[in-house]
């Protein structure tokens, strides 16, 4: 059925499809409509979930955490600060090998305080051993979000789906909604879950092997999702990258989230004027489109809305450990301010003369 | 009161724990399994209990046991018990954690028990960071030494129980490992009543404050003659209980001076320092009466 949502009712739409059966949530803006409509949902009856107003992002994670453990199927969303103030449950859910499900509405990190899009935030996520997706339009949103609890469920790793602040979060666009998901996800078997009269520890002291198994056995499992997203049986297909005009492509533009809308029709621009240039848009950032990045037999170009001091562009330093090509990494868009149409054209355009430089502006 | 012969006599604390000789929190534990037995699902924050509970499959608690971050206790309660009650699971989630993880995780005790989330809480309050090696914490005692107070800790002691009780929980009390017949009939109450439940129990610490570890129980019981832990539940009204009751009558306590001069922590104290900690002891008996 075809509606018309923003980002953040699409990603509510996915849960309510889901029959997530626990909510826990704390608001920060530009996150806070997606459980605000959640909230509603549970109040009309639509939604057969616990909607559960906890004290602090810390809690929510460590409530979905607990609601995990004992078995039901569970979500939560966040922004920048609160994604920072759960980090510490971030890491004990994804060790704990616990299927949920978090909306990243992506937002910078301060001071100064700043509510606009910068992809930093997500990007704290990278190390943890949640799978990190990352969503161009609120179709993406919806369609990201319900492929997450599919996976996740499948290889026993949280799902963080990522939409930029106010540009896909609070965009209305319009979204084709499933009807119903036909056993697109049915109810899991977990391998622990936690319950009176069974004895199990979760979590306590081990051997210093053990950490170190834990770790080796989340990337196996990293290393399957890949497969699963082509293969998800989900009424779209989808792959860990979207590849945009990149045949015969003598420059590729990878970037991931909103913006690459508009890097599009920069690429459409330039190709009309004749030079050979393409998209190579990150879908998923964790596991990492390797194989794609490998592949690459061109100029690379990557665009980063986020930023390590010290040492660069997130993205673009993780491109380069990984292609067989040259690659130029540019940061842009820091903090929410706007690049258009336009500043990428001009941006390819140096790029493509060689003439640019690390910052944009 | 409950008769302790006639609890189950299954062992939750199995043999050969890794906790300290003379660890109150054991006691506590054993109590625990006594009386909600295998309807007990344990949420551990950070801390002795951490240790207590083993390592890897040598596991000493036979409770199903979540571990969790320092400050998520309850929190984590509070998913689970969602998942109890929606999948039918005859469970109570007992967040098992120490005074250090009720400063940190302060906000999750309030936030729960506004919510009136179905658990109960016992905090075993040994009155400092015992597992990282004696550091002060919120309820530790006026002027206690710890290894971050080593001229006697200066700030105030927090009232836990009282906090809760203004939370308006639905079952308050305080508990003593010293009075373990007490501490048992509180959690046979606790487990009938549904919503959050709070227990603060008293747990002498025989390294931390320095005492022989034969000596816990005794502690604990001198703490409750002199006035200084008071034993009261809050089940509709608000009642002080049968051990303690005495000592309302301040001529009938045990001098301070004998609790304090048991304990390593308290050896820098002068005879003034001891009258100042006995009005703070008064003013609490005015608080409860």
């Amino acid at each position: 059925m075809r509606k018309i949502l923003t980002g953040n009712y699409a990603v509510a739409e996915a849960v309510k499809l889901a029959d997530v059966e626990f909510i826990a949530a704390y608001p920060i803006t530009p996150q806070t409509t997606i459980v605000e409509r959640l909230a509603e949902m549970v109040e009309r009856g639509e939604l057969n979930a616990e909607f559960v107003r906890v004290e602090s992002e810390h809690s929510a994670l460590a409530a979905v955490y607990g609601a995990s453990a004992g078995g039901l199927r569970a979500f939560t969303a966040t922004s920048s600060h609160g994604l920072l103030y759960m980090y510490e449950m971030c890491w004990w859910v994804a060790n704990s090998r616990l299927p949920v499900v978090m909306a990243v509405v992506t937002r910078t990190i301060g001071p100064p305080w700043n509510i606009h899009t910068e992809h930093t935030d997500i990007l704290t996520l990278r190390d943890t051993g949640w799978i990190i997706a990352m969503s161009e339009n609120a179709q993406e949103a919806l369609d990201l979000t319900l492929l997450g609890f599919k996976i996740a469920e499948q290889v026993n790793l949280p799902f963080a789906i990522g939409l930029d602040g106010f540009q896909v979060s609070h965009t209305a666009e319009v979204v084709d909604v499933p009807e119903s998901l036909d056993g697109f996800l049915p109810k899991r078997e977990r391998f622990f879950v936690i319950e009176p009269g069974n004895p199990i520890t979760v979590g306590g002291l081990t051997e210093n092997e053990c950490s170190m198994t834990i770790r080796k056995e989340m990337a196996k499992d990293m290393e399957r999702v890949g497969e699963l997203v082509r293969n998800s049986g989900y009424v779209r297909d989808y792959d860990l990258v979207e590849e945009y005009r990149m045949e015969d492509a003598e420059y590729v533009v990878i970037s991931m989230g909103a913006w690459c809308g508009d890097m599009k029709d920069a690429i459409d621009i330039l190709r009309e004027k004749g030079v050979q240039i393409g998209m190579l848009r990150l879908r998923f950032v964790r596991p990492f489109p390797k194989e794609f990045v490998e592949k690459l037999d061109c100029k690379v170009l990557v665009v980063d809305r986020n930023y390590s001091v010290g040492l660069g562009g997130i993205i673009a330093t993780e491109v380069k450990s990984i292609a067989n090509c040259d690659v130029h990494g540019i940061v842009a868009g820091l903090g929410g301010v706007d690049v258009g149409v336009d500043d990428f054209v001009s941006m390819f355009r140096k790029f493509v003369r060689g003439e640019l430089k690390g910052w944009w502006p | 009161m409950v008769a302790i012969k006639d609890l189950s006599k299954e062992k939750f604390v199995l043999p050969g724990t890794t906790a300290c000789q003379g660890c109150p929190h054991v006691l506590g534990l054993k109590a625990l399994g006594m009386v909600l037995g295998d309807r007990a699902v344990l949420v551990v924050p950070a801390g002795c209990t951490t240790i207590i509970a083993g390592l890897k499959d040598r596991a000493s608690l036979k409770f199903p046991l979540l571990h969790v971050p320092f400050a998520s206790g309850p929190a984590v309660a509070t998913g689970l018990s969602s998942a109890f009650k929606r999948l039918g699971k005859y469970g109570i989630p007992v967040v098992w954690m120490g005074d250090g993880a009720s400063d940190i995780g302060f906000a999750t005790l309030s936030g729960a028990c506004i919510r009136k989330d179905d658990m109960i809480v016992i905090v075993s309050d040994n009155e400092a960071y015992m597992n990282t090696g004696i550091q002060a914490s919120g309820t530790t005692f006026w002027k206690a030494k710890t290894t971050t107070s080593p001229a006697g800790k200066k700030e105030e002691k927090k009232d836990l129980a009282l906090i809760m009780l203004m939370h308006r929980a639905d079952y308050v009390a305080t508990a003593s490992v010293g009075y373990l017949q007490d501490f048992i009939s509180k959690l046979e109450r606790a487990k009938e009543i549904e919503g959050f439940r709070f227990i603060h129990l008293h747990s002498p610490c025989p390294p931390g404050w320095g005492f022989d570890s034969s000596e816990t129980v005794e502690i604990a019981r001198m703490a409750v003659k002199c006035g200084a832990w008071i034993l009261w539940e809050f089940d509709g009204e608000l009642k002080i209980s049968a051990p303690s009751r005495p000592y309302a009558d301040k001529s009938k306590r045990l001098p301070l001076k004998e609790y304090i001069r048991a304990q390593r922590r308290f050896r820098h104290l002068s005879d003034e320092d001891i009258k100042e900690i006995e009005k703070k002891i008064d003013e609490q008996w005015k608080a409860l009466k």
